[in-house]
């Protein structure tokens, strides 16, 4: 089976559709017409660019251009968990948890799936190493914005709640056990639905482009069951690491909550 | 169980420098002051809810060498708005304590089964109290702990508290408004004038 390449100006076509709907939002006044076109020009743009730099990688594949960028991924990922985030940790907290809590379950799960899972050689092989990256640090980002963004607004909405516990002599954990479970369970709930309802619902879109360019359905769907495994198991790792940092953080060694950590909500 | 004493050593937070205070077992001590002069705030720091300066004892015991949650356990601050977070009364006591609340705090007797949203403001306030000393701390700090009750009900809590105090050998510092409250309930009392605090003298 021979993939049929696309022309530019083909995407154009589905370009012009976007127009439509822009103008239709415009006209009536839906007030989407703004955003929707400058993230089809985004989406175009990034797209584009990342479509050069991957041919140009796999041309070379050393080691070092592939670090490079996985690196810049994840500090792009680390800043969207930030841009996610109304009511965030003051200074370089919120940046650091975030990132810190992508890279040690992205990267780690990653490597293990590439090392003892798919075992291309060498194991860091562009074609496999980076699309499995990037698709687990977008997974992991989005449970981890979300499960951060639900434990400060939350504690910061029990504020009293929280504190007259501390006054009644329970330890920190204890005193925002319930808010620390329902963040942990906010960060996880798209990737557990994404697998309930996987094949029935949706034709998950890893395994659709596996399909289109070419790949028998049963190797493709062989992939994306792996690929949905790893990562529910990457978000998680980095939800529960998030959350447990983020959470000692609200706390000084006092116990004392300590809510002059947050920045106020922007709106 | 030993009868400590509360020694407040210095202690700054917010606008009061310098409070020294000595609460005996077994001693209320009453603390007023015009709303925002930092009388919760100073109870807060007590219970080491809020950085401040200075040192907070329990008998031998500074406040920074104790656990802070151990330290809340035991020098116990009932705030003046009590919150409730499960559906249940029951919920919030520990099982030793689900049975009939005790007759002077005037509640129904088969209160611990209601949920929540049943009570009312002075409903809540005496169970926050009973809450706290179900957990037998050794000292109690009180925000206005009859701030919603009617004339009645503030005696009878009063004095509810005040043979709790006795019985346990509680050290108790207690925020008051009411004047004849304070001549009930107050082996010394202290009002909050400017950063400091000043003896006052209830007798004039």
């Amino acid at each position: 089976m021979t993939v049929i390449d696309l022309a530019w100006w083909k995407l154009g076509v589905a370009a012009l559709l976007v127009l439509a709907l822009a103008a239709a939002s415009l006209w009536q006044r839906l007030g989407i017409a703004h955003s929707l076109l400058l993230a089809s020009v985004r989406t175009c743009v990034q797209l584009a660019l990342i479509g050069l730099v991957l041919e140009a990688l796999f041309a070379s594949a050393h080691l070092y251009w592939i670090v490079l960028l996985a690196l810049v991924m994840l500090l792009v990922a680390g800043r969207e968990v930030v841009a996610r985030q109304p009511r965030r940790l003051r200074g370089p907290w919120a940046f650091g948890i975030g990132t810190g809590a992508m890279f040690v379950s992205s990267f780690s799960v990653t490597a293990l799936t590439l090392l003892v899972i798919i075992g291309p050689s060498p194991w860091y092989e562009p074609q496999y190493a980076i699309p499995l990256l990037g698709m687990m640090l977008g997974n992991t980002m989005t449970g981890i914005a979300l499960s951060l963004d639900r434990l400060n607004d939350t504690v910061w909405r029990q504020r009293t709640v929280i504190e007259n516990r501390l006054m009644l002599g329970q330890p920190w954990r204890e005193a925002v056990e319930d808010i620390r479970r329902e963040a942990m369970r906010s960060g996880m709930m798209p990737s557990i639905n994404a697998m309930a309802a996987a094949g029935i619902v949706s034709l998950p879109g890893m395994m659709t482009g596996q399909i289109l360019a070419g790949s028998p359905p049963t190797v493709a769907v062989k992939y994306q069951i792996l690929v949905m495994l790893t990562f529910t198991v990457g978000t998680g790792f980095g939800t529960v690491l998030a959350v447990s940092w983020g959470s000692r953080r609200l706390f000084d060694e006092r116990e004392r909550l300590r809510l002059d950590r947050l920045e106020a909500a922007r709106p | 169980m030993e009868h400590l004493g509360l020694y407040l050593d210095h202690v700054s937070v917010g606008g009061l420098s310098a409070v020294s205070l000595t609460v005996p077992p077994g001693a209320v001590v009453c603390l007023s002051g015009p709303s925002g002069s930092g009388k919760s705030r100073l109870l807060r720091a007590v219970a080491d809810l809020e950085p401040h300066g200075g040192q907070v004892h329990l008998g031998d015991e500074a406040q920074a060498s104790c656990p802070a949650h151990q330290w809340r356990q035991r020098v116990m601050l009932v705030p003046a708005d009590s919150q409730w977070w499960f559906e249940a009364v029951a919920a919030h006591f520990p099982d030793r304590a689900r049975g009939p609340v005790p007759s002077a705090l005037g509640l129904p007797p088969e209160v611990m089964a209601w949920p929540i949203s049943r009570l009312s403001s002075g409903e809540r306030q005496r169970l926050a109290l009973y809450r706290a000393l179900v957990r037998e701390p050794q000292a109690l700090l009180l925000d206005e702990p009859t701030a919603n009750l009617d004339g009645d009900s503030t005696r009878a809590v009063e004095q509810w508290l005040l043979a709790e105090i006795r019985r346990r050998s509680l050290a108790v510092l207690w925020v008051a408004h009411d004047p004849e409250q304070i001549r009930r309930v107050a082996d010394a009392h202290y009002r909050i004038r400017g950063a400091e605090l000043e003896r006052a003298d209830d007798r004039d």
